[in-house]
């Protein structure tokens, strides 16, 4: 673990530079064990680190990374929460996702077989983050994995169902973004009406199920 | 209940406090006011808590109509109302407050006693303009409800406004990455260019060179100094992304983030790099010239 100063306010956590298990579980319990500490303003988890806002005219660096050591020092919780499992609907290929046919070439299977395979997997939340509720969803098949686009689009619309590099994501809002679009889902993952608005957080699970196709 | 009708919105006016916090792990950032310095200032002005929302105008205000008796204070950048700045003012029922393009930085902050009481979302009433968290930005027609929610007297007579030069060079502290690069940011000035906005400010100079490091997408801080790979940085703003995958040299000290939020296009900016020390000590003054408001 490596803690370093990254702003006069705020602290920087890395368990590693690599995408693992390990560092995932670790991301997760420090971000549950600091969630509502007087002082923090806010936690950024990522795929193997934790980004600690704090304010400064209360804390200051030594006090928030003598706390984070404290907190992971503690025994783990005795029972482990059972994550959530969310089923998201996609509407896949067509206007809905413009880049399946490039996805398929690219892994050698018919689009079928990309939606089949995309459908057989419970994906995990690693995090939530970039722009207003992406969640960053590990588990893609390897074969699926397929570099983003050279350029990215100025408009990906909401709902987007896409894969970056080894990653699966959703657009939740309307953005620039360069991932491939392979579907798109009608539920909203930032629903203002909702309480909280947010639809995903951090471990939970994800199944994409296919709506009949076009 | 008074209320505050908008005549002409300006070029960009929304409603702002101090920001949302606690919502980063779901990828929304606190957002707030460009210029928190000069809205806390406002609303101790006129005897509101220091967090109580609050227009922001940028770059050209609008005009707005007061229903009934009200004090307010400009704060922020001359954006021309004829009234004097940084001071609790009497506005008659009826009375338009006309504002017009800046005549200094780029935004100008109204704050009303009692506060605005627009709606709040995930426990703030800033407007988030880039996805919508918190509302839009006005538009002619709206009308404004103004709460009750004033703490003590207004200030009387004229305050000076905050110490800290405006100019001089913005003041940063390394960050995550900061032995990838050599001093390239800190020898020569960089321009604001035309994208600059709440997300954040692109800059156009000598390009510092990113050295292509093995990096994984990691959580960002406000004030961020981002180099993607054309090497042109970039300021990360209230509404930045929560996570992000560009390297960064530096982080701007938080007592120089008003002056982030007083950046116009085509301004000049340089960096200056002070110790962690330094810049509490300076965010100390500031907290010291706003308990002085008092």
């Amino acid at each position: 673990m490596i803690l370093r100063p990254v702003s006069d306010r705020s602290l920087l956590v890395s368990f590693g530079d690599e995408i693992s298990p390990e560092a995932h579980r670790e991301v997760v319990r420090l971000t549950r064990a600091l969630e509502g500490v007087r002082g923090i303003l806010n936690l950024h988890p990522a795929f193997a680190s934790v980004l600690i806002d704090f304010d400064p005219r209360l804390r200051d660096h030594s006090a928030v990374a003598a706390q984070v050591r404290e907190r992971l020092d503690a025994p783990a919780e005795s029972a482990a929460v059972e994550p959530r499992t969310v089923e998201i609907p996609v509407r896949f290929g067509g206007d809905a996702g413009p880049d399946l046919d490039d996805v398929a070439r690219h892994a050698g299977l018919a689009p079928e077989r990309v939606i089949e395979r995309f459908c057989a997997v419970r994906f995990e939340v690693s995090f939530v983050g970039f722009a207003t509720c992406f969640p960053y969803l590990s588990g893609l098949p390897p074969e699926l994995a397929t570099p983003r686009l050279a350029a990215p689009r100025k408009r990906v619309p909401e709902g987007s169902v896409a894969i970056g590099g080894q990653q699966a994501g959703v657009y939740p809002l309307a953005s620039p973004g360069g991932w491939r679009l392979i579907g798109r889902t009608p539920v909203p993952l930032f629903d203002r009406q909702a309480e909280p608005p947010p639809l995903l957080r951090m471990d939970d699970r994800v199944i994409f199920v296919a709506e009949g196709r076009r | 209940m008074n209320r505050i009708r908008v005549v002409s919105p300006g070029l960009l006016t929304t409603v702002q406090d101090l920001g949302r916090f606690g919502w980063a792990h779901f990828g929304v950032s606190a957002s707030g006011a460009a210029d928190a310095l000069a809205l806390r200032a406002g609303n101790l002005l006129v005897g509101n808590a220091e967090g109580a929302a609050a227009l922001e105008m940028t770059l050209a205000g609008g005009a707005f109509e007061f229903e009934s008796p009200a004090v307010i204070a400009l704060t922020g950048s001359d954006f021309g109302a004829g009234l004097p700045l940084w001071s609790a003012v009497e506005v008659r029922a009826g009375e338009t407050v006309r504002c017009g393009p800046t005549r200094s930085g780029a935004r100008c902050y109204l704050a009303v006693r009692g506060g605005l009481a627009t709606e709040r979302a995930m426990g703030s009433a800033s407007v988030h303009v880039a996805t919508g968290v918190g509302g839009r930005p006005l538009r002619k027609g709206d009308v404004l409800p103004v709460g009750e929610e004033a703490v003590r007297k207004p200030r009387a007579g004229q305050a000076a406004p905050p110490a800290g030069e405006r100019a001089g060079a913005l003041r940063v502290t390394p960050s995550a990455q900061a032995e990838w690069f050599a001093d390239e940011l800190y020898r020569g000035a960089y321009l604001v260019t035309e994208e600059a906005d709440r997300m954040g400010l692109r800059l156009r100079g000598a390009a510092i060179p990113s050295p292509a490091g093995h990096m994984l997408t990691e959580g960002v801080p406000l004030g961020a100094i981002q180099a993607p790979p054309d090497g042109q940085p970039i300021i990360l703003f209230v509404e930045h992304q929560t996570t992000g995958g560009y390297p960064k040299p530096a982080c701007v000290i938080s007592a120089d983030f008003w002056r982030l939020g007083q950046l116009r296009p085509r301004d000049e900016v340089r960096f200056e790099r002070v110790a962690m020390e330094r810049a509490v000590e300076l965010l100390r003054e500031q907290e010291r010239w706003l308990c002085g408001l008092l």
